[in-house]
């Protein structure tokens, strides 16, 4: 057996590691309530913006970031139009913070503002919530730059039509939880990154009652339903909100080395360390490998972007390759045994599995869970993350999805100032 | 000006990423510049539209119907890109092939979550590595055999020390050689399972014994590697006691073989100690070591590896025959791959009262210098450090004899060759094949060359396919390394 002592480094480790998979099991993310973000994340103010990945300035943002970022201001009234916005954020005028320093996490771009309308995700065990705004569909939407009167129209009508008919049937009865739709998705297919329509169908069907019992007008019923029933990625935004709830509890217990978040601006990819706490350990993106959308190549592709590697931290998406062998075929052969072989990867860098959330392919062996730095230096073997690809000019929208992973520089660096806290 | 396909498939699914994948395939053909294949859900009719890959046909068609679009300078490639396309929905091509593999576990700690049952770690990393490898494996519970060498003796006395503590064996650094439980590790050769247990501090010495065993009807319990340096007074053989314990509690295990270099005088007296608590018959070979004087009755010291096999099997019928003599003019030049296979042609020549030069000298050899005097017989290791540094061991890549084979054929100063040739796991497919070429590119008078083969039939090189090829090339084929040895002793004199 491992030497797991309390009197050694390893020992301290390991009885950390086990706190914060214990915060993780323990667990209970709801989605309760809809919201204005502005409502419900006080620090929105207008002119601040919410953005995804670790902190980053203006002049260092990638094509698809600062379409999100113009489209927003011009969303919120701060700017006329894209050209007078870009305007204003070269001269410093708006202030970004990451999401995750306000308890949301957001997709791709992960631009939130306070007129846009945010998922509240409610973990009733520690009683702490995460917001993340609601995923726009696909084609040209924001969080892959997308910025066009379109995609302003939409997040209008998520904030003033489908946002308060979803809130109100939510507040009308029990939060869904949300871990129980998950468990109930890996058996279908879904990873929670690639893959949300077995989840966003099963949510679909414990809600749709709910908000036909809102007095809501029929069309915007009908709207609204239609709207979660063709987005086969409505989920995704809710996995992700799920992730952050379930992992801020645990986001500072001395010495462990599991990964709370792992994030990117579409520049820097970072990671946070419950051992670390909210410091950011960070390192150029990866472009990611997989396949493009007709009319679209390689050369067209962004970096790796957004908040949604919450939900690898947690154990699903490219860890749950293995419940989706379909989301493999973005590289290599693609075959099932390959999907089967990532997760089986991934059992060599994190600390625990995760009974609650088991695959079926893998004899109902629960996903890898809890990263744990020391392992992925040891290895030399780095977390699989499952993502879209976004155009690297703003506006354009989605070109494609694939596979990516972390730079290994994040976990060096985190080991190393691990490290230097275990031993203090 | 190219030309649009669209094809309409109804009510057919498929999932979007082998959409994507079958895209690809069909863009890469001749004659299509672009290819598409997507559900039509309005969304994706977007998406061809914006890619001008979208005709009436595809226009019209229903979110559950299937568009292959397809683009490409003439009629004739649509056609064929459409057909493939086609082939492919009905019959999906088999992944199984290329990268699709067995899943391997990519460190210790991936090997243990595999198989909770595991044992036994072979640690094969750049030595620097070696020891926190091995101290791993320890601390998860597992026995290691260090293949590795470089690694420090303060290194290897620690992890010994950890390991014992553990009631776990630490074979090596630097064991090129065990059987466990019939498990051939590392370089080792197929051998019936039997009664003789083998502790063993040198890797071809243990080939050596476990193939005579095997030649002569006897069968291997377990071949226990320590490392060379196990007996030195510094690392005071914990390992060889170690197994010892295993040995004597292993009822398999009927004779014990300890084979080493000579142990330093410390250890020498500790292990004769310990010799009067086994209640096996044990045969101590320590090339190059004088007649011990002090060992308990059920002992018997074996002067060669050859004597030490039949010392075990108690089959003093079997012993090797005596060569019929022959004259030959000219030195011994000796060229090995095994390193004790060189300090036991040493003893041989020794003892015969012929002197004797190596790189590896055993007591009472003199140090020999690349391009020296021939006033003594040199026996080369060619497995040394000099001769290894940034090249593969010769077991590995026998072509490293070539060159100082070559040599030896065409210098006239020599008059005899002895050679080794080692089979088994983890050595060379074809030893003999590389003799052979190199004899093939010698001079047609050639020196006489005796050699030796350390393997069985049921090696994968198959020791007697090896025995024939080199006795095609004139060889003459020793039935052990210390037969060869008295061979070249009865030629030259």
């Amino acid at each position: 057996m491992p030497d797991n002592s309390s009197a050694t480094p390893a020992g301290l480790i390991a009885q950390a590691n086990d706190q914060v998979i214990q915060h993780w099991f323990d667990g209970r993310p709801s989605l309760i309530d809809v919201q204005r973000a502005g409502d419900v994340i006080p620090e929105l103010q207008p002119h601040v913006m919410l953005h995804a990945g670790p902190p980053l300035t203006w002049d260092i943002m990638c094509g698809p970031m600062q379409g999100a970022v113009c489209g927003a201001a011009v969303f919120e009234g701060w700017a006329d139009d894209l050209a007078a916005a870009a305007g204003m954020a070269a001269r410093g005028e708006f202030t970004f913070v990451p999401n995750h320093h306000h308890r949301a996490v957001g997709p791709m771009t992960g631009i939130t503002t306070m007129n846009q309308a945010v998922l509240i995700v409610e973990n009733t065990t520690f009683g702490n919530r995460a917001f993340c705004t609601i995923n726009e569909g696909l084609g040209k939407v924001m969080r892959f730059g997308g910025n066009d009167a379109g995609v302003r129209r939409r997040l209008a009508w998520l904030r003033d039509e489908f946002g308060p008919l979803l809130g109100k049937a939510l507040r009308a009865g029990e939060g869904i939880v949300l871990k129980d739709i998950i468990a109930r998705g890996l058996s279908m297919g879904d990873e929670m990154h690639q893959r949300n329509v077995a989840c966003s169908s099963l949510f679909l069907r414990q809600i749709a009652g709910r908000m036909a019992a809102c007095d809501a007008a029929p069309e915007a019923l009908s709207a609204s339903l239609n709207f979660i029933a063709g987005n086969d990625q409505f989920f995704l935004n809710l996995a992700m909100a799920t992730g952050k709830a379930l992992t801020d509890p645990a986001k500072h217990i001395k010495n462990s080395a599991i990964v709370t978040a792992m994030a990117r601006n579409g520049t820097e990819f970072g990671i946070q360390v419950s051992g670390t706490g909210n410091r950011w350990f960070t390192a150029p993106v990866e472009m990611p490998q997989g396949l493009y959308f007709t009319g679209f190549t390689e050369a067209d592709a962004n970096p790796d972007m957004g908040d949604s590697t919450i939900v690898e931290t947690i154990g699903l998406g490219g860890f749950a390759m293995a419940a989706a062998p379909a989301v493999a075929g973005f590289v290599g052969a693609g075959s099932a045994a390959d999907a089967l072989n990532y997760t089986r990867d991934m059992t060599e860098i994190t600390w625990a599995s995760n009974p609650e959330w088991s695959i079926p392919a893998l004899d109902y062996q629960g996903v890898p869970t809890g990263i744990d730095i020391r392992y992925v230096v040891e290895t030399g073997i780095l977390p699989i993350i499952n993502t879209g690809i976004a155009h690297r000019e703003p506006g354009i929208g989605q070109v494609g999805a694939g596979i990516v992973s972390p730079p290994m520089a994040c976990f060096t660096q985190a080991l190393k100032a691990l490290a230097d806290s275990v031993a203090a | 000006m190219s030309m649009l396909a669209n094809r309409i498939k109804r009510s057919f699914y498929l999932d979007s990423v082998a959409l994507m994948r079958l895209s690809r395939e069909l863009s890469d053909l001749s004659g299509i510049d672009d290819a598409a294949l997507m559900m039509a859900s309005e969304t994706n009719k977007e998406i061809l539209a914006a890619a001008n890959m979208l005709d009436d046909a595809g226009r019209q068609a229903a979110a559950n119907d299937l568009i292959i679009a397809v683009r490409g300078q003439q009629q004739a490639s649509l056609v064929r890109a459409l057909a493939q396309a086609e082939t492919r929905l009905t019959a999906p091509k088999a992944a199984n092939t290329g990268t699709t593999v067995k899943h391997r576990p990519r460190s210790v700690r991936g090997a243990l979550k595999t198989n909770e049952h595991l044992n036994l770690a072979l640690i094969s990393v750049p030595g620097s590595y070696a020891a926190a490898e091995a101290r791993k494996a320890l601390r998860s519970g597992l026995n290691a055999m260090v293949f590795s060498d470089n690694v420090s003796i303060e290194q290897e006395i620690a992890l010994k020390q950890e390991a014992a503590a553990r009631d776990l064996l630490v074979m090596g650094p630097d064991c090129g050689t065990a059987i466990i439980d019939g498990v051939p590790l590392a370089f080792a050769n197929k051998v019936p399972r039997g009664s003789i247990g083998i502790i063993g501090a040198s890797g071809t010495g243990i080939q050596e014994v476990s193939c005579l065993i095997a030649h002569w009807g006897g069968g291997v319990s377990h071949a226990i590697g320590t490392g060379g340096r196990d007996l030195n007074d510094r690392v005071g053989g914990t390992t060889t006691h170690q197994a010892l314990d295993r040995l004597q509690r292993d009822p398999a295990t009927k004779t014990i073989v300890i084979i080493s270099k000579p142990p330093g005088s410390t250890v020498a007296g500790s292990l004769v100690q310990r010799l009067h608590s086994i209640d096996k018959p044990i045969v101590l070979c320590f090339l190059g070591m004088p007649a011990m004087d002090v060992l308990p009755a059920h002992c018997q010291q074996a002067a060669t590896l050859e004597e030490a096999a039949l010392l075990a099997l108690k089959t003093d019928g079997i012993a090797g025959q005596q060569p019929d003599a022959m004259h030959v003019d000219g030195q011994i030049m000796g060229l090995f791959a095994g390193g004790t296979l060189c300090a036991e042609a040493q003893f041989v020549l020794l003892e015969a009262g012929l002197s004797v030069a190596s790189n590896a000298p055993i007591e009472r050899a003199t140090a020999w210098q690349p391009g020296g005097n021939h006033q003594a017989h040199s026996l080369i290791d060619l497995g040394a450090d000099e001769f290894t540094a940034g090249r593969p061991h010769p077991m590995i890549e026998p072509y490293v004899r070539h060159d100082p084979l070559l040599a030896a054929l065409n210098d006239p100063e020599i008059g005899i060759i002895l050679l080794d040739c080692v089979l088994g796991y983890g050595s060379h497919q074809d030893p003999a094949g590389a003799i052979a070429e190199t004899i093939k590119a010698g001079p047609e008078t050639q020196p006489l060359i005796i050699a030796s083969v350390t393997g069985t039939d049921a090696d994968p090189q198959n020791a007697q396919k090896q025995a024939e090829t080199l006795r095609s090339m004139g060889v003459l084929v020793a039935g052990s390394n210390a037969q060869a040895a008295r061979l070249a002793v009865a030629c030259h004199q």
